[in-house]
């Protein structure tokens, strides 16, 4: 299981800025250890955007991503007290969900 | 140089025996299968993030010829301290956008994120990008009636982000 997400979404005018911030390494692949083996790469390959329950976005990531990934964008219809949902699902299989209300 | 059974095995020899083992090791399933961890769920597009220009990720994209437009807005800093962490922002005032993509030319996995926007979303998404060195970077908008709009900036970065 992922650790959390922090998700922020404010109600502008008709619509909602969602603003998430997921915690995760996001191992680009190109870095090598201490022993000088490579780092394979981890990081977030699939992220879903729901507002009440229904998607609205969904993304495909590379390792290129930055580490706790940022991500921003703007919903055209929403009111205070909507369910924003972020999850998403790294390289290795893992997953994480979690939901915001529109304030 | 000998081959075969040697007492004193050479540098070359011994990295051979290292490789079999590894090989045999690998196919008796006691190495982490590199392959196996990677899977990534089908609707991930592998083979666009395994591309290494523009061209052969928009193609990998399965998307038309993209025509260059400055209707589609990159919002990236021309000149980034950290390579760690690049705020970019893509954006269209056009309507119909069914997907935007972001590629970092000379980053060593060149597509960066695609996003598939419903209707409820505007085409406006903002992230925090990884880039290795300074590159031209591509914002591709694609639109419901097929066209393939695209932007490109030039940024430099004072320190890559990749090698850590």
């Amino acid at each position: 299981m992922g650790q959390p997400s922090r998700i922020r979404a404010t109600a502008q005018g008709d619509g909602a800025v969602v603003r998430v911030l997921m915690t995760h390494e996001m191992e680009s692949g190109q870095r090598r250890d201490a022993a000088g083996m490579a780092v394979p790469a981890w990081h977030i390959a699939e992220l879903t955007a729901t507002l009440n329950g229904q998607p609205v976005l969904t993304a495909q990531w590379g390792p290129g991503v930055s580490a706790n990934p940022f991500l921003q964008f703007r919903l055209k219809n929403a009111k205070a007290g909507d369910i924003v949902g972020i999850a998403w699902k790294d390289n290795r299989g893992d997953t994480r969900s979690d939901q915001a209300v529109v304030g | 140089m000998k081959y075969g059974a040697d007492p004193n095995p050479t540098r070359r020899d011994t990295l051979k025996q290292g490789l079999a083992v590894a090989g045999w090791m690998a196919s008796a399933g006691l190495l982490p299968d590199v392959a196996s961890a990677q899977s990534t769920p089908s609707t991930w597009n592998a083979a666009a993030f395994g591309a290494h220009s523009f061209e052969t990720v928009l193609e990998a994209l399965g998307t038309a010829q993209p025509t260059l437009s400055d209707e589609v807005v990159l919002s990236i800093p021309e000149l980034a301290d950290n390579g760690a962490a690049v705020p970019a922002g893509m954006s269209t005032a056009l309507p119909g956008v069914k997907r935007l993509a972001l590629l970092v030319e000379k980053n060593p996995t060149v597509l960066l994120a695609v996003f598939d926007l419903s209707d409820a979303i505007d085409a406006n998404v903002t992230l925090r990008i990884k880039m290795a060195e300074s590159s031209n970077v591509y914002a591709v908008a694609m639109l419901a009636d097929g066209r393939v709009l695209y932007t490109v900036k030039d940024v430099k970065v004072t320190l890559g982000g990749c090698g850590g």
